[in-house]
This record gives structure tokens, sequence and C-alpha cells, in this order.
């Protein structure tokens, strides 16, 4: 669509750009200030300068943070990304049990965030969890979240699975409805097999939610906090302390302002260049 | 087409599954719960949702989430409106970069800002208020909600808008009238993602909340007390969140299932 050239829009965008300024600036200029400084008691600060910066780059908690941090969020874009492609293309277009479907999907969304996390931690205990107990008695395999780092592991990405892969199947969803009939009809003349009328028809279609999908669900699994917060509160042992899990311990637990600032900006920025990365790379290709 | 099928209902088995558990524990005794393994309650209880109901520190939970979350999508689909129709009609100096500059806001780790948004708002005299939580859920819900308008809103052809001018329409009357209808179903979408959005996150909503508009996720925190977890009342409670929201997926049935299609979301 062609747009008009027209600054006084400007003026539309203004309440927008007045909220969010005053939640996102404000709040940035604070942490900056802490990141540059050291903290004593409640109002005694001195210029530290870039200390915190350098130290927690070469701080092998921070790596082995980080490193976990990306695992995870590699492991869910991996395992989400591509089942909600393929429950969106199971589902039915039309009739009674569309709604039905959307709407027991978008259940789990709606459950408040640390309700997951505490609705896992039970599902999962060894004895008394229907999960817990379906795999230590009737399945006979061994598994305990809380002692064992490998099953720690895998019970954070099943609930993370079970979170959010909603969150893409309702996206992909939505670009195939918007999928005229007569692509389709073409495609059947053609003779194309249901993988080419796929991949040419429609996942093309479905790339404009797509981006949206994959942006969210990075964004959103590299910040995530509470629920594998509740699950696991990080253990055992450090094995899921994730980035911001380890955050939090530093910034409320241990009242380190500086380095946790510090930390908060460097999390920030790799979030931004990641999530850049991404935009520019899906929005890219539109041109073609 | 069996297959398709089959893979449905495994997901669907597979979603509910935890959601089933959740709900059967809150009917039994956190004594049963103790004891063993059960599918089903053995000694039913309405117990734990009594006392929900009864003690006001637990029903004030809702109402205060539900109030802030309502404050907050009233707020951010009123302001991200006329500016998501600034973005899909207009060129403007910067239109891109801010574009970009909201979404980075979605990114900033609400574990970083929690402090400063405690001083922050505290400074500006909100802490424990409902608009508190309203306003500073407004980082996150304010960029969706533009970045979905604006997709609804560029589906709807420039055609319209020119066609009203021509006929003697004024911008709010054109606005109101015959744009806001034509584009309800993504209005109906973005509302929804800004009350999910809202109405789960915790994290913000407990850091600037103490008593007065204390959010029922961190009232569920008192479940954990000296004498140990209180199994059932914690789930009951879960249980009980999950209603809202069930209910307003009932309400915007329709338009997730047609409104997607619509617009680019």
């Amino acid at each position: 669509m062609m747009k008009t050239q027209n600054q006084k829009a400007w003026f539309f965008v203004l309440p927008v750009l007045v909220l969010v300024a005053f939640n996102a600036l404000i709040p940035m200029m604070t942490v900056v200030n802490y990141s540059v400084q050291e903290t004593f008691g409640n109002n005694l600060f001195f210029w530290q300068g870039l200390d915190w910066f350098e130290k927690l780059l070469n701080s092998d908690r921070f790596h082995a943070a980080l490193g976990r941090q990306f695992l995870f969020t590699g492991i869910i874009l991996a395992i989400e990304i591509p089942l909600g492609i393929i429950i969106a293309l199971c589902m039915p277009r039309k009739g009674f049990w569309v709604p039905v479907c959307l709407v027991t999907m978008a259940l789990p969304m709606l459950i408040p965030w640390n309700v997951v996390g505490a609705m896992w931690n039970i599902f999962t205990l060894p004895d008394i969890g229907l999960l817990g107990y379906l795999m230590n008695h009737t399945l006979g395999v061994t598994y305990n979240m809380t002692q064992d780092p490998l099953a720690a592991w895998i019970t954070i990405v099943v609930m993370d699975v079970w979170h959010w892969t909603s969150l893409v199947v309702l996206l992909s969803y939505a670009g195939l409805v918007s999928i005229p009939d007569a692509y389709y009809q073409a495609a059947k003349i053609d003779g194309a097999s249901s993988w080419s009328v796929f991949r040419y028809i429609q996942l093309p279609k479905m790339k404009q939610v797509l981006t949206i999908a994959i942006l969210l669900r990075f964004m959103d699994s590299f910040n995530i906090y509470t629920e594998p917060f509740v699950l696991t509160g990080g253990g055992p042992g450090n094995s899921t302390t994730l980035l911001s899990i380890d955050l939090v311990k530093i910034a409320l637990g241990q009242f380190d302002l500086g380095p946790a600032a510090a930390m908060s900006l460097i999390y920030f920025a790799i979030t931004l260049l990641v999530s850049w990365l991404f935009y520019t790379l899906m929005t890219k290709n539109d041109a073609k | 087409m069996q297959k398709r099928h089959l893979i449905l209902i495994l997901y669907i088995l597979f979603l509910l599954l935890p959601i089933y558990w959740l709900v059967a524990m809150s009917f039994k005794t956190t004594n049963e719960i103790l004891s063993g393994f059960s599918l089903f309650p053995q000694t039913f209880t309405l117990e734990n949702y009594e006392t929900i109901f009864t003690d006001p520190s637990w029903y004030w939970g809702y109402i205060n989430s539900i109030l802030y979350v309502s404050i907050n999508t009233v707020i951010s689909v009123a302001v991200a409106l006329p500016a998501a129709y600034a973005f899909s009609r207009y060129s403007f100096l910067g239109d891109k970069q801010l574009f970009f500059w909201l979404l980075t806001n979605r990114m900033a780790p609400a574990a970083v800002f929690a402090l400063p948004f405690f001083q922050l708002y505290s400074a500006v005299g909100l802490f424990d208020t409902h608009l508190a939580v309203a306003l500073a859920h407004c980082l996150f819900n304010i960029p969706l909600a533009v970045w979905i308008l604006e997709g609804f809103m560029s589906g709807v052809p420039k055609e319209l808008d020119e066609t009203a001018y021509v006929d003697g329409y004024s911008f709010p009357r054109f606005f109101v009238t015959i744009f806001l209808p034509s584009i309800s179903s993504g209005v109906g979408v973005a509302a929804f993602f800004c009350f999910m959005f809202s109405w789960v996150e915790l994290l913000l909503a407990k850091t600037l909340t103490a008593v007065a508009a204390k959010p029922i996720a961190a009232t569920m925190t008192k479940t954990a007390s000296s004498a140990g977890y209180e199994l059932g009342l914690l789930a009951a409670a879960g249980t009980l969140t999950i209603i809202p929201g069930a209910i307003v997926i009932y309400f915007v049935r329709n338009y997730i299932a047609k409104g997607f299609a619509l617009g680019r979301v």
C-alpha cells in the first residue's frame, strides 16, 4: 500500500510514545546508572566505571547461565515451531470443532505463569503427581526432577512446549485459513504433491505470521523467568539456572545492584541483537 | 485423514492432562493429596473453594487482578488504535525506527526492570495501586497491540478512507463509525492478547503491589506456610485463575477463529 507522507501522524503515535517511554526509558536510565556504580546500604553510591561489565564478561558463572539460556531457547524454538505448524495443518478448517480446538489450545496460555510452574511441580512429583507416578510406578523409569538434572531439563522443556506451542498453532492456523481455496484447486490440477503444496503455497503464506511467532517465542523464551523458577528454583544444583534466574538471584537475593544492572544491560543487548537479526533476516526475504 | 485427527487428539490430551490434574486435586483434601496417588478424588470436598470464597484476602486477589487487567486492556487498545492507524496509513520521519523500537520493549526482561519499576512508581506515588500495574504492563502490551492492529489495518484498503472523506465524513466520525467496525475482529484479537499477557504476568504485578492491589497470583504464595504446602488450596486457587481466561476466550472465540485470518496476524 502506498503511504501518504504526513508528519502530523506523529500526534497519533504520541500517546503510545509517552506511555512506553515512561515505562522503558526511566527504568532503563536507572539501570544504566546502577551499572557503573557500587552501592553501600541504601543511599551511598561510588563511581565504579565499567568494572562490572569487565568482571561479568570474564566470569564463568555468567557464561554458564548464558549458555544454558541459549540452549533452552534453541531447543524450544526447534520443537515448538515445527510442532506448531504440524498441529495447525492437522486442524479442521470449518465446522463445530474449530472453536472447540482453538479454545482448548488457548487455555494453557491463560494460566498465570507461577500457577503453571506450581501446577507442573505437583504434576511431576514422584509419588503423588500424575506424571511422576506414571513414570516411576507404571513405566518403571526413575524420574525425579528435583534430583536429576536431565529430568529437570526435560521437565522445563516439556512444560514450555505445553504452555506455548499453542501460540504458534494459533498464528500458523491464521496464516493457513487466509489461503484462498483457488490456490489449492490450482495445485490439484497441476498434480502437486502434498509436500509441494506445503512448500510452495502454505509455507510462504504463513511466513508473516511465522515471523511474529518466531520473534515472540524467541523473546519470551529468552526472558523466561517465573515458570522455571517456580518449577525447579534453578536446581538441582545450578543445572536449570537460566540467565534471568541468575539475574534475580544476584539483584534481589544478594542485592548486588551494580553487577545485576550490568548483567541486565548485557542481557538486554544480546536479546536485542538476536531479535534484530531475526527481524531483518525474515523481513528481508519479503523483498524477493 | 485418520492420522491428522490422531495427532490433534493426542496434542489436546497432552494439553488437558495437567489441567485435569489441577482441577481433580482442587477437590481433594490436602491429606489425601499427600498420602498417595489417586486419579480421582476419593473424598470429594469443596472445602478448598469455600476457603477462597469466604476469605476476603483470597477473593480480593481475584478482584484486584481483574481490575488492573481490565484497565490495562482499555488503555493499551485505546492508545494503540491511533498509533497503528498512523503506522499503517502514513509515512513520517522515523516511522520504521519507531516501530522497531516499540517492539524492542517486549524484549526487556521483566526481571531486570522489577527494581527500577518499583522505584519509579514509588516516586510518582502510584505504588500499590491498580493503575501502577496497569501502566507497567503497558510496556509489553502496547507494542503488541500496535503490531497486531497495524496488521489488521493494513488489510483494509485505503480507498475506504478516501471514499469516506469524499462523502464528507470528519476524521473522528469516519474512524468510529466506519473504520473501527471494519477491523473489529482485530480489536478483539488485540484486546485478547493484552488481557492474556497482563493476566499471566506476575513479577511486575507482585513488585508493584503490597496489600491494596495485590494480584491473585501473589496471594497464592500464602499456601506455603510453616505448616507445609496446602496443596488442595493451591490447586483450587489455580483452578479459579483459569476461569476468567476461559470466559474471555469464550467471548472472543469467533474472533480468534475468523479474526486472525483477516489481518496479517
